[in-house]
């Protein structure tokens, strides 16, 4: 079926031809530049619609020459022939399609990315994204985020995280799944029941996106296993642990590995959530010196929380992580953000480094493990 | 008056309010007049006569212990948040009793 075209454009098939051709005209791609690295088509100059009337003399000299141009499917490539015709180059056409068709028909492309195609579809929505691209999508990739916990906060978070492409991902987790996670824990399902968490969310991860490398540690964080754990490689950890003693040991151990996390913790119907970037900001102990005592600190299980909340919190969680990742926006380091799911509302307040930290601060007097459970007054 | 925010694991101290209205100058002010009328908020946020280490104030989103403590002045307009730490996550590290089944109120249509 032939294409019907414009007097001011080109069929791909008729570009090619003309393009073998001796006096061949110069392809120009009018694309972004995280277009461009996505994909190009061989022997086209880069030149996009913005910097045409700035750049085309120094790019091409000679305005006699004919020109073809070419974007995604055609359109921007046919808008910017009148600017050419006013530049003096009058003898301009468009490809029809643009490089869409031309991929279409088989013929041959270039990519200066390490993207191939499934992962240039997987993750289209992120290169239309100037601060992630190409560029940020490659980092992704190569970024390795421990999740303490794959329950209520562990599992939006996870997903996300997944999702987004993060290539490698660790669990730790030492819970089987359980009836009364199902209501928000939704890395895990029906089928699920009794299975190791951190297996279980290992399953779906890979199910979701198979571009990321799940490690699980089936056991729970303690002062004995934390450094191993640690030291596995990871450039942050996002805290969606359930308890003081782990929140605290994970608090001192990443001061001491130098390594951000992104804390959230929920109850009922409200949430928080945090980073805590080693001697950029507070850590843990800056916001909370010392955990209530027990009969004063009630978990969800015994208060309960809503269903969806642990999906807000945690879903900020990857938010954070992500931001890190990229090295974009304002992370959440010294600000504690409030959220009320009855109202709501989000609420934010300052947290700031503590002089005086026992960890963190200038003078630590705490340089080594302590027995966490004991200094959360709770028994082993 | 001043609000005061009441986070849901003080809740169950002040009749499941989620904000107070509260008089005073300064944020000690402020927990004694809660304290009066909610007097199991006491072993909540206090330790001897001081703000429990557990516990954080806010005024206008900054910590209190950054300023003056408790003596720390509070404006009629300021919003004060009172935050103790949670822990967060599903698993109790205590067994506790379920809590006590209550009727939901009944919602009429018409």
């Amino acid at each position: 079926m032939a294409t019907p075209v414009g007097t001011d454009e080109i069929r791909p098939e008729d570009a090619r031809e003309r393009l073998s051709e001796q006096d061949a005209p110069v392809l120009i791609d009018v694309r972004s530049d995280q277009e461009r690295a996505a994909s190009y088509i061989p022997g086209s100059i880069h030149l996009p619609m913005a910097d045409v009337e700035s750049r085309l003399a120094d790019v091409m000299p000679d305005s006699s020459r004919p020109i073809i141009t070419y974007c995604a499917v055609g359109a921007r490539s046919r808008r910017i022939l009148p600017t050419l015709a006013a530049l003096g180059y009058d003898d301009a056409v468009s490809m029809v399609g643009g490089i869409v068709a031309w991929q279409a028909l088989g013929y041959p492309t270039e990519s200066s990315s390490t993207l191939d195609d499934e992962k240039l579809a997987r993750y289209s929505r992120h290169l239309l994204i100037p601060e992630v691209g190409i560029e940020g999508q490659e980092r992704l990739l190569q970024t390795s985020i421990l999740l303490i916990g794959a329950g209520g906060l562990g599992s939006p978070a996870g997903l996300y995280l997944a999702a987004a492409g993060v290539g490698r991902l660790g669990i730790v987790d030492d819970d089987r799944v359980d009836a009364s996670n199902l209501q928000r824990q939704v890395l895990h399902s029906t089928a699920e029941l009794g299975q190791s968490k951190a297996e279980s969310a290992r399953q779906s991860l890979e199910e979701l996106n198979p571009d990321v490398d799940v490690v699980t540690y089936e056991e729970r964080l303690t002062a004995e296993n934390v450094d191993r754990i640690l030291a596995d490689g990871w450039e942050l950890v996002v805290d969606g642990a359930d308890n003081f003693p782990t929140r605290y040991l994970l608090n001192d151990a990443s001061v001491w590995h130098d390594l951000p996390v992104v804390h959230g913790s929920i109850y009922r119907f409200e949430g928080q959530a945090t980073v805590f970037k080693p001697f950029k900001g507070p850590c843990y102990r800056c916001l909370f010196p010392q955990p209530p005592p027990p009969e004063l600190a009630p978990s969800c299980a015994e208060g309960g929380v809503l269903g969806v909340l642990p999906g807000v919190i945690g879903s900020l969680q990857a938010n954070e992580a992500l931001k890190l990742a990229l090295e974009i926006g304002e992370p959440l380091i010294g600000r504690l953000l409030l959220f009320d799911a009855l109202t709501a509302r989000f609420d934010e307040v300052t947290v700031r480094r503590d002089p005086n930290c026992p960890v963190c601060g200038d003078d630590p007097t705490i340089t080594e493990y302590v027995d966490y459970p004991a200094f959360c007054g709770v028994l082993a | 008056m001043t609000v005061v925010r009441i986070p849901p694991t003080l809740r169950d101290q002040t009749g499941g309010r989620a904000a107070l209205e509260a008089r005073g100058a300064t944020v000690r002010d402020l927990l004694d007049d809660l304290m009066a009328r909610f007097p199991q908020l006491r072993e909540r946020i206090y330790t001897e006569g001081e703000l429990a280490p557990f516990v954080n104030v806010y005024v206008e989103g900054e910590d209190v212990r950054t300023r003056d403590g408790l003596e720390t002045s509070v404006e009629d307009s300021a919003t004060v948040i009172l935050l103790p730490a949670m822990a967060g996550g599903s698993k109790a590290p205590l067994a506790a009793p379920p809590p006590r089944w209550r009727p939901l109120p009944r919602i009429r249509l018409k």
